[in-house]
């Protein structure tokens, strides 16, 4: 198993080259192009990162998010989850970027092969940047009675960020 | 304005946390180390980050997302019943789900837009059953291979980054399995 997560990568990376080559793609030029969008989206969330990044340095060295912590643990407890994400969950919705920082900050701090680092990261895998989603979906069209989306949305997402702290205890015991 | 209010008072909240706590030169140095930690992260996951963007770009150009886009239909037809009669919306939903599903960001929401101005149109103003079905859908991530939080996880020292992937596909089907069921159910009760 431990092979297969390894190899993962490199093989799903040969599969698409060989598969695209034998379609008469211009494999390289392709890979290049995008790599360069990739370059375009890390400019625009670097930005976000240094200053998300920041407020939750501050926080942390603040005893801020211990308080934090300590006043909702009963509650998060209860839920199955670590106090520490809470933070990440009440910034997931709003931003992906900022998400990113304080996930991020979390996978540092705590390891990322910790049962804390592995939530955090299952999280940001798992669920999207709803309000913003929802914003630019119904903006786009032109809809103000938006009738049960929010709310299904947000079922979905409290599903998620529960699904991950059971899904990584599952999977790591 | 959502951002403004949280890091404004994040930032607020620390200073006079640190002050009640006498914390002050910590969060002085924090707030030099968390800006220069977000650039060596930014740093260290680029390499990955881009690396994946290009294969995901392979892969779109090798018509990959058509084909996923192709197999999903069935599926979908049963999910958005409004739309299955127009061939052109179903077309740009199962578009969109592909792109979703493989990562191709950039390329879901122009095709997502797409469809939900075609299944808008049949009711101006007000969003139908199948328009909150395609944003819930969209609000949920079904992305099979999440690349940017394995580059973060790279970028930290860890030796299999993916080995979350498991976890993620388990939590992410739960996730988008109570979206659609809570749109079903919502679509019943809510006028």
């Amino acid at each position: 198993m431990d092979l297969f997560f390894t190899m993962l990568v490199p093989m799903t990376i040969a599969l698409i080259a060989l598969y695209a080559a034998g379609r008469r793609v211009d494999v390289y030029s392709a890979l290049v192009k995008g790599a360069g969008s990739g370059l375009e989206t890390l400019a625009r969330i670097a930005p976000a990162l240094i200053g998300l990044m920041t407020a939750v340095y501050m926080l942390r060295a603040s005893g801020a998010l211990e308080l934090l912590a300590q006043a909702l643990a009963p509650l998060m407890g209860r839920l199955g989850l670590s106090p520490e994400l809470l933070p990440l969950m009440l910034v997931r919705p709003v931003s992906g970027s900022a998400a990113l920082g304080v996930g991020a900050e979390l996978i540092s701090a705590y390891g990322p092969d910790s049962q804390l680092g592995r939530t955090a990261a299952v999280m940001l895998g798992s669920t999207e940047t709803t309000f913003y989603t929802i914003a630019v979906y119904f903006g786009a069209v032109g809809i103000t009675k938006t009738r049960y989306a929010v709310p299904a949305a947000l079922c979905a997402d409290l599903t998620g960020f529960l699904a991950s702290a059971w899904a990584v205890r599952l999977c790591f015991g | 304005m959502t951002m403004t209010v949280i890091w404004t008072g994040m930032v607020a909240l620390s200073v006079l946390c640190s002050l009640a706590t006498g914390r002050g030169p910590a969060v002085a140095s924090a707030a030099v180390e968390g800006a220069s930690a977000a650039v060596e992260l930014a740093l260290s996951i680029a390499g990955m980050l881009c690396l994946w963007t290009g294969v995901m770009e392979v892969m779109r150009q090798s018509g990959l997302a058509d084909k996923l886009s192709r197999l999903l239909f069935p599926v979908l037809r049963r999910l958005f019943p409004q739309a299955a009669k127009d061939p052109r919306i179903m077309d740009a939903v199962s578009a969109n789900v592909s792109a979703n599903l493989l990562g191709l960001g950039s390329a879901a929401t122009p095709l997502g837009l797409e469809a939900a101005r075609g299944l808008a149109r049949s009711s101006p103003g007000v969003a139908s059953d199948s328009l909150c079905m395609l944003v819930v859908c969209n609000t949920a991530s079904i992305q099979l291979i999440p690349t940017t939080v394995a580059s973060v996880r790279a970028a930290q020292g860890c030796a299999a980054p993916f080995d979350i992937l498991p976890a993620v596909w388990l939590a992410s089907a739960l996730s988008v399995g109570v979206g659609i069921t809570a749109c079903k159910i919502f679509a019943r009760i809510w006028r």
